[in-house]
């Protein structure tokens, strides 16, 4: 700590901080452009200059930028003083000079820093009156525009893009006055976390594209503390909401898990939910013909169905919430329940779980990620499966540089000095997968080979650490010594860190990797980490709260039961054609809840008109264990008062009523979770994961837009002049409109939008932080759910070795960031972002059979066939074939399934 | 999608650029002298210059793809300095001292007289192709200014009378 004096008063600050660090958690306002919590200081822009003087007496004082002074112990400085006011003045002079005069027309407008700051500089008339340079701009692809004439040269892109997320497509280019920051050339941006860009650039130069047709100011969106449903990674979001659509996901900050920063999926992916084809009423059939039902029909069917069958089956899912799965295991029993998920997976899924419950090692939060010194990644492409982890381990990887400049004492802000020093220095991260991976630019070493064998190698690391583990038989000497010598990098290391996961569809893979946690934990490495990636967003929920498998689910099927209830799940997207196809073709009845118009929607006789994380609250747990609720961010009847769009557990609950107790109770989200919790001892600490429906801020709910909010009064002038009241919100502790609190200075830690007064831009985080860049003041929202404790042994199931055979092949699980995930794959921009998926071979094996790079191959299995253009590989294995699974209706179990029907042109 | 800025994208016979064996060569040789391949950069565009003239796109890609190093970083070097050439230039290249010693001895006089004789203004080449007019900063001649280099000769004390007697020079 650190005594600090302020324009004459004194405060206790972190002295490792900068001034303007210091300045800014104490809740002072400097206006800064260049420095950025989660980048550093670099002192260009100098718009944080503060006057700083030697002692109390020095009454001279001299300017410094407050961002590149250390908080030292017994500083004087002011903020307030006549001399460095002018000179921030004059500052945003300099930096608008070249900036246009339109904010109106600007998307930033709003929710713009440089707006915020001139404001606050009290900069308010231009007397620049010559030409302003200008520039072309670039295409930069379907998620990013550019409008490089805002540009004041901050830096700040060309320091996220290349420095923080590695990104080498990306640069600025000029020199004085006339600098330009973008691609080489026009492009779609390469970097999976470019989205970031739209939140980092201080002005409009980058803003998100997907927002432009439908664009609205920030101040006019209803908000929602939301959680991001695309991986299970969790990244908290801030969906916003227009006129009955989600127009701009922002990212949300949490201390502990995203900070600053999404990934593209999670950002732009949203498109699924204003898709016109999903279901706004529940539906059932006559003959051919769809009709819609009203509330009290839909759920009086749906309970006749339930009451005239013998045996009703509930088919869960892992992208529904806790709240869903559990209303539906309610209503159908709990040994009527199935999860939904396919018996590979889910047994895959239940060992993690098993690991993250008896390892005994740690599994740290996504913010903990960027603090390891050694990784180890096993069978995960993590950029394409659980992206913002791979963001975060590339932190972890430039905490060498770090280290050499805290060596040479140099603040961990220091930002520009520490990549001086580090230059290309680098913790060492090994990773294997079944095909090069897209950290190959920060991997130290990396092992391509079919799932079996990377865990062979993970095993025989294991073995190199502790001789107790398990060894594994005939492992060649050039394997062997790699995995010495990876063993010692990580004994070496203060805090290794091993990642692996459920997607390689191979579970020795899971093994393998507690075995090295546990080794190096059993040879006295204490800050071992461990995490493990999920597939979906709450397929950690659904492994804790238990049930049988969906291939048992089809079983019972077969072996009499005749009704069944599939909860947003798309079977066809799990397994192949064949068996959905049979066991759905046995049922009388198959009632499907869903916000998706899916495969498995087409074969149900009644329609259940379910909420997307738009429409509804819910509560899922993310891959380390962390139960997170997302709150519903609009009412669609408002708008189009036909609407009949719940959350899946209400039609559920609403169902349960009228089946057991002729009653129409609709239950809240308070009392389900309350029931939850009490059943499922193991899922109690759901209750704390977010303040409920009784939550109040001087006794009002909070707001879910900004006080500014216009247009309400007509935006329902179509249907009627009379402006109805807002819908009530029974499950929440939110207000829907601008009706209620948004108090920045409030004791809460669920934050609808970001905004405090002067504060428009994402940057107003800091008003809720308990220091920059910190947690938020009040704890960071979520709880984590499991606790480990050593108990498990040693896994000691060593696979065998791939042996290839001719004319089959292995398929080697290549999940895409974009194009894999069932609801993202739904938005027009996600699918311009992917483009066209590939089949991966080894050269050799296309030679045997003949084809060219590019060439159209075909291949059947389960009942369907695929036609997709081939690309080659040197790193896939002889005999194995990467297929994009999730894309093309390709279903996650054909991992490790062999397919031996591969040719050139139509199967 | 509607596109509410009109995209306009450079394009010039660059994709066709192929390094001659040579070049790449003297590039390879270059990259060696230093740790970091990224400090070649700068020889490595000096080098194109030196037999293309200037620097084309398809030359950027062509070093980048040589050093190992992403094209961003090839194009911010090669844009940084004034010259390092991204479009084509004359035959001939003026540059006049705009700085602030031959401010004081009257370099307006001399670009005025260059415009007018060469019917260009900075930064423009000579339809014929023969000259390109640059303004540089200082170049250490203070004493004598104004004064002017063209390719590789520095001309001083220069009055606008004699400018075409120079300009006679370079054919
Ligand atoms: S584009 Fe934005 S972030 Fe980049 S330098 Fe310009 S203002 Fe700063
Ligand atoms: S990493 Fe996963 S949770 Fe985070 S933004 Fe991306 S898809 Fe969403
Ligand atoms: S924020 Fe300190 S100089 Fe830019
Ligand atoms: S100012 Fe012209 S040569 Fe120095």
């Amino acid at each position: 700590m650190a005594t600090i004096h302020v324009d004459g008063k004194e405060y206790e600050v972190d002295g490792a901080d900068n001034l303007l660090q210091a300045c800014l958690s104490l809740g002072l306002d400097v206006p800064y452009f260049c420095w950025h919590p989660a980048l550093g200081s670099v002192g260009a822009c100098r718009q944080c200059a503060v006057k700083q003087y030697k002692d109390a007496d020095d009454t001279r004082g001299r300017l410094v930028m407050s961002c590149m002074a250390p908080a030292s112990d017994g500083a004087y400085i002011s903020i307030e003083d006549e001399e460095a006011k002018a000179f921030r003045e004059n500052v945003v002079e300099w930096l608008m000079s070249n900036h246009p005069h339109d904010c109106p027309v600007c998307e930033e407008g709003g929710n713009c820093h440089l707006q915020d700051m001139t404001v606050m500089t009290g900069h308010n008339s231009r007397r620049y009156r010559f030409a302003k340079r200008t520039h072309e701009n670039q295409e930069l692809g379907p998620f990013v525009s550019h409008e490089m004439n805002r540009c004041i040269a901050c830096y700040r892109c060309t320091r996220y893009y290349k420095d923080y997320a590695d990104g080498t497509d990306f640069g600025v280019y000029g020199a004085n006055n006339n600098v330009y920051f973008g691609r080489p050339e026009s492009g779609t941006l390469e970097s999976e976390f470019a989205g970031n860009l739209v939140e980092v650039c201080p002005t409009g130069v980058f803003t998100d594209k997907t927002h432009t047709e439908r664009y609205n100011r920030k101040w006019d969106m209803q908000f929602a503390p939301s959680i991001c449903q695309q991986c299970s990674v969790g990244c908290n979001i801030s969906p916003g909401e227009r006129y009955g659509e989600v127009r701009r996901i922002e990212n949300r900050y949490n201390g502990d898990v995203n900070h600053y920063f999404l990934c593209d999926r999670g950002r732009f992916g949203y498109g699924y939910t204003n898709l016109e084809t999903r279901p706004k009423q529940p539906f059932t059939y006559q003959g051919e013909e769809q009709v819609t039902l009203n509330t009290e029909q839909a759920v009086q069917s749906a309970s006749d169905i339930i009451k005239g069958s013998t045996r009703v089956i509930g088919i869960g899912s892992p992208r529904a919430s806790l709240e869903s799965n559990f209303a539906l295991r309610k209503l159908v029993g709990a040994d009527n329940f199935f999860t939904g998920i396919e018996a590979g997976e889910q047994q895959r899924l239940e060992r993690m779980l098993q690991v993250l419950k008896t390892s005994g090692v740690y599994t740290p939060t996504l913010r903990e990620i960027e603090k390891y010194d050694a990784v180890i990644i096993l069978g995960e492409d993590i950029t394409q499966t659980a992206a913002r982890v791979a963001l975060s381990v590339r932190q972890a990887v430039k905490g060498k540089a770090r280290e050499m400049a805290a060596v040479q004492s140099v603040a961990e802000w220091q930002i520009a000095a520490i990549q001086n020093i580090g230059q290309h220095a680098k913790y060492p991260i090994f990773t294997t997968h079944t095909d090069r991976t897209r950290l190959d630019d920060v991997t130290a070493w990396h092992y391509s080979a079919p799932a079996a064998d990377q865990a062979r190698l993970g095993f025989a690391i294991a073995h190199a650490i502790d001789s107790s583990a398990p060894a594994v038989a005939d492992l060649n000497d050039e394997l062997q010594k790699k995995a010495d010598f990876i063993a010692s990098a990580l004994k070496q290391s203060r805090k290794p860190l091993i990642i692996s996961g459920s997607q390689a569809g191979e579970i020795t893979l899971i093994d393998a990797a507690a075995n090295i946690a546990k080794a190096l934990k059993s040879q006295g490495v204490d800050e071992v980490g461990l995490t493990l990636v999920a597939r979906e967003v709450n397929s950690m929920g659904l492994a804790m709260l238990g049930g049988k498998s969906l291939d048992e689910a089809l079983s019972a099927i077969s072996d009499g039961a005749d009704t069944a209830i599939v909860l947003e799940n798309d079977l066809y997207q799990r397994m192949s054609a064949q068996r959905v196809d049979q066991a759905l073709d046995q049922l009388k009845h198959l009632i499907v809840v869903d916000h998706q118009y899916s495969a498995t929607s087409k074969k149900a006789e009644l329609v259940l008109s379910a909420g997307s994380f738009a429409e509804a609250d819910g509560t899922v747990v993310n891959l380390e264990g962390r139960a997170q609720r997302f709150f519903q961010v609009y009412d669609p009847s408002y708008y189009k008062p036909g609407t009949l769009v719940f959350a899946a557990w209400r039609w559920l609950y609403l169902v349960n009523s009228a089946k057991n107790a002729h009653s129409s109770d609709a239950g809240t989200l308070d009392q389900l979770i309350a029931a939850l919790a009490s059943e499922m001892p193991q899922l109690a600490g759901i209750v704390g994961a977010a303040p409920n429906a009784d939550f109040r801020i001087h006794g009002q709910k909070m707001a879910r837009s900004p006080h500014r909010y216009s247009g309400r009064t007509a935006m329902r002038a179509n249907i009627s002049v009379h402006e109805p009241r807002q819908p009530q919100d029974q499950d929440s502790p939110f207000a829907f409109s601008m009706e209620g609190n948004n108090n920045p200075k409030a004791d809460r830690n669920e934050v609808a939008f970001a905004w405090a007064p002067g504060w428009n831009s994402p940057q107003a985080w800091n008003k809720f932080q308990d220091e920059v860049g910190g947690h938020l003041r009040n704890g960071d929202p979520g709880v984590r759910l499991i606790e480990t404790s050593n108990q498990g042994e040693y896994f000691a199931e060593i696979p065998a070795s791939f042996v290839a055979t001719e004319g089959q092949w292995q398929v080697a699980a290549n999940y895409r960031l974009f194009g894999s995930d069932e609801l993202s794959q739904r938005s027009a921009v996600i699918q311009e972002r992917a483009g066209q998926q590939t089949v991966t071979i080894h050269p050799a094996d296309a030679k045997t059979l003949g084809v060219n790079e590019h060439a159209m191959v075909s291949f059947a299995w389960g009942g369907q066939q695929w036609q997709l253009p081939l690309s080659f590989s040197d790193h896939i294995s002889v005999g194995t074939i990467g297929l994009p699974l999730g894309t093309n209706g390709l279903p996650a179990s054909l991992a490790g399934q062999m397919i031996d029907n591969l040719q050139e042109g139509h199967a | 999608m509607n596109q509410p800025i009109k995209i306009v994208t450079v394009s010039d016979d660059s994709d066709d650029f192929v390094l001659s064996d040579a070049d790449a060569q003297a590039i390879e040789h270059e990259k060696h002298h230093y740790e970091d391949p990224r400090a070649a950069s700068i020889e490595a565009l000096k080098i194109v210059q030196k037999r293309h003239g200037w620097v084309p796109d398809g030359a950027i890609k062509a070093i980048s793809d040589l050093l190992g190093i992403p094209a961003s970083d090839v194009e911010g070097v090669a844009t940084f300095y004034s010259q390092i050439y991204r479009q084509p230039v004359g035959k001939h290249i003026i540059r006049y001292c705009d700085s602030v010693v031959c401010h004081i001895t009257g370099f307006e006089e001399i670009v005025t007289e260059l415009e007018k004789q060469l019917k260009i203004k900075p930064g423009q080449t000579t339809p014929d192709g023969r000259f390109t007019l640059l303004p540089t900063c200082c170049l250490g001649n203070c004493d004598k200014g104004p004064t002017m280099m063209v390719n590789d000769d520095t001309h001083v004390r220069l009055v606008p009378s004699n400018l075409a007697n120079i300009l006679e020079q370079y054919q």
